[in-house]
């Protein structure tokens, strides 16, 4: 009896300590020292909060980028990947159909990016490869009228290189490239 | 792919670099005699000692150890499942989340008491955020700490003198002191730093650019994402874990999230090594253990990067599908090698869209349960392959098997060959058992081959306690939910009973003194021998089950 007391107090004292002190103090130094970043690195502009730098969102319209895939359908809700068997006949046939909607899109690629055609883990990559965001180019050029030498540029100015020269893969933030996007089309 | 290699190479060895320091201070933190700790920590922990009601000198026989484990653990479990099932009515639930159902509540207390973490849940819709805290973010504390304890309790065993393991509650607190909270604290405000999250805030709804409304989940995230990899537990504070990029922003906090994993059981088997005064029995284990480490992760990484034959042809190379950019193919093999060794399960990439092959090697790492293994318990399961290639060599020479100057008789390998034999018995069975029920095999996403896989892949992580995912399982059912919830509580307490009671046993034997005719167990040709060992144990009884999953499904792609 005595040593069930033992293990119940035990238990106690440490569900506060770990469970309650050591969040709540790691929330507190947190806000005070990186507010945006806690909160949820939030974009806003005069209208309010338009998304989150770190999760993708959605772009369908022909004059924007457009992100990796989600299984989530972009809704941090509910996140979620395709777990798709890629070795299967059923993987190869979807692959199939999106390398072909990106040739009739872009008919000079010949290297395809693997990420514009794969979906992601998390369902909201914020990222592409510069390679997958200059695929792209072609059908962003022609339905915002900007040169394609232009948008390249931007993709270039925009690519983030791995961290310490190091860690990591170059990759492009596509919240961010639209909206250096949308600036350069006013 | 030599850029991958470099970024490798570098991780790897500031994973090194941190053996010994971090070695040595596990010594410290474990060794009875006064040191400069005591001054900073002492006197918190002394107020918790008295709180709880433990004298800090008391040591206990390991039958009275076992208890305090046992007890303790079956108390917490308590706790969280009430926290879990009452959670609507409990303060801090901002998303106004209802409260989890009785049968996935017993796997979650199950999954994180035993350190496994997994998750038959989504976290973002299922969890409040006090539920994060006390029935997730605390057990990820106390799990890891028993584990700790438990291992340290049997190298008391391995070199002492009496039946005196030491005290549990004070190797939990201690390891939860002088480990766990410091290191978890300063790791989880770089993540901050970095872009994860860490607010008391609910969800925020959001208008897109090209106006859709998106709800955006938060939470105090980044506090539970360092005692997850620092503890070695793996569940994630959002459904698709560290692929989520809040909680895994950029390469850098990847970086700090595969540090943590390999910091504290590399460093385990370091100070083995110091606290049995033999230091080259330490590197002994740690050799054969970072030889199946790399061996494993190449496969991985060759694996994704060659990607599959029909997709080649495509003009796509490299297999991206469940990866993300920022990770790109090297991160995220050594992530998948890194996770599955050190049974931590968390994944930043999704293992069912893993090529076969490179899906093979998270499940085999499981298999074996020893490539510096979790916290604690990866150095026991290493430590009962020790003992194995100890006997099987001392019978090939006709001597008594020894190891450390204790004798290895009959009722040590008797509680060796129960732990060892635990393992197979509930990852295969269940298994079996799953693939009769017509109930069950609708769970499966993918068919054929990869089906196979995806239930193999389950019972093996919740047998190793790693909680990683084949996430093409929908694993919330009754069946899956209880049958993987006991799984989790064989594959944990079965081996710390066997462990601890082949602690006491040897902790009362006379020392031999070596001779020539005693087997060295701290030469290159040890190490050897345990890497064979480990194979033909490990290997001979998985392959027919991996013949029938991954192997079958490379052969016909």
């Amino acid at each position: 009896m005595k040593s069930l007391f033992t293990a119940l107090r035990a238990s106690v004292v440490l569900m506060v300590i770990c469970g309650l002190l050591y969040p709540l103090a790691t929330t507190g130094v947190a806000q005070a020292l990186f507010k945006k970043q806690a909160e949820g690195s939030l974009l806003a502009d005069q209208n309010g909060v338009i998304g989150s730098e770190r999760l993708a969102q959605n772009f369908e319209a022909p004059q924007f980028f457009h992100p990796r895939s989600s299984a989530a359908k972009y809704d941090p809700k509910a996140s979620a990947a395709t777990q798709a068997a890629v070795a299967s006949p059923d993987y190869v046939k979807t692959m199939q159909e999106r390398v072909q909607l990106l040739h009739q899109e872009n008919p000079e690629l010949h290297e395809i990016p693997a990420d514009l055609v794969t979906t992601s883990g998390s369902g909201f990559d914020p990222d592409l490869t510069p390679e997958a965001a200059k695929a792209q180019v072609p059908r962003i050029a022609q339905a915002t009228g900007l040169s394609a030498n232009d948008l390249n540029s931007l993709i270039d100015r925009m690519t983030q290189s791995r961290q310490l020269g190091i860690f990591g893969e170059p990759h492009v933030n596509v919240l961010d490239l639209n909206r250096e996007l949308m600036k350069e089309t006013q | 792919m030599s850029r991958g290699w470099i970024q490798i190479a570098f991780t790897l060895l500031i994973v090194i670099l941190f053996v010994k320091p971090m070695g040595r201070y596990l010594v410290k933190v474990f060794d009875s005699e006064k040191t400069g700790l005591d001054r900073v920590f002492g006197p918190v922990e002394r107020l918790i000692y008295r709180v709880i009601g433990v004298r800090e000198d008391q040591g206990m026989g390991w039958k009275g150890y076992l208890r305090a484990v046992l007890l303790s653990n079956f108390v917490m479990m308590l706790l969280m499942y009430a926290v879990l099932r009452l959670q609507k009515v409990l303060p801090l639930n901002p998303d106004g989340l209802d409260n989890m159902p009785p049968v996935l509540a017993f796997n979650t207390v199950t999954s994180f008491i035993t350190n496994t973490n997994w998750q038959a849940y989504s976290g973002e819709n299922g969890l409040s955020y006090l539920s994060q805290m006390l029935a997730i973010t605390f057990p990820m504390f106390t799990s890891a700490a028993t584990g700790f304890a438990v291992a340290v309790a049997f190298i008391r065993g391995l070199v002492g003198r009496r039946d005196d393991l030491g005290n549990f509650y004070v190797d939990l607190v201690r390891s939860i002191t002088r480990v766990f909270l410091p290191l978890s604290f300063v790791a989880a405000l770089f993540l901050v730093f970095q872009g994860v999250p860490q607010t008391l805030h609910g969800a925020v709804n959001a208008t897109t650019i090209e106006g859709v409304t998106q709800t955006i989940t938060r939470g105090p995230v980044a506090s539970l994402e360092s005692i997850k990899h620092l503890g070695t537990n793996g569940g994630g504070y959002f459904g698709t874990n560290a692929a989520h990029p809040f909680e895994n922003p950029t390469a850098l906090t990847n970086l700090v999230h595969i540090l943590s994993m390999m910091l504290l059981p590399t460093a385990l088997v370091y100070a083995f090594g110091l606290l049995i005064r033999n230091k080259k029995q330490g590197w002994a284990i740690f050799a054969a253990m970072g030889f199946l480490f790399v061996v494993f992760l190449t496969t991985v990484y060759v694996a994704e990067t060659n990607g599959t034959p029909a997709l080649s042809a495509l003009g796509v190379h490299g297999n991206m599908e469940g990866k993300e950019v920022r990770f790109g193919l090297s991160e995220s093999a050594l992530f998948t090698a890194v996770t599955t060794a050190a049974t931590t399960g968390s994944v930043n990439n999704m293992h069912d869209s893993l090529t076969p092959i490179g899906g093979m090697v998270p499940m085999m790492e499981m298999m074996l349960n020893n490539v510096f293994g979790g916290k604690g318990v990866g150095l026991l399961n290493g430590l009962l392959y020790v003992v194995l290639s100890v006997f099987i060599c001392g019978l090939m020479v006709g001597r008594t098997p020894e190891f450390l100057g204790k004798k290895i008789e009959g009722k040590e390998i008797k509680l060796a060959s129960i732990a060892v034999l635990t393992h197979p018995v509930i990852i295969l069975v269940p298994t079996a058992l799953a693939l009769l029920r017509p109930e069950s095999l609708s769970s499966i996403l993918n068919g054929g081959f990869h089906g196979l896989s995806e239930v193999l892949y389950a019972y093996t992580s919740g047998a190793a306690n790693n909680g990683s995912a084949f996430g093409g399982l929908t694993a919330n059912t009754n069946w899956y939910n209880l049958s993987i919830g006991l799984v989790m509580l064989a594959g944990r307490y079965i081996s710390i009973i066997a462990m601890l009671a082949i602690a006491g046993s040897l902790s009362t034997k006379r020392v031999v003194p070596t001779t020539v005719g005693t087997l060295r167990t701290d030469t290159p040709l040890f190490s050897l021998i345990l890497v064979v060992i480990i194979l033909i144990v490990g290997a001979l009884t998985f392959f027919p089950a991996l013949a029938l999953g991954p192997i079958a499904e490379h052969l016909g792609m």
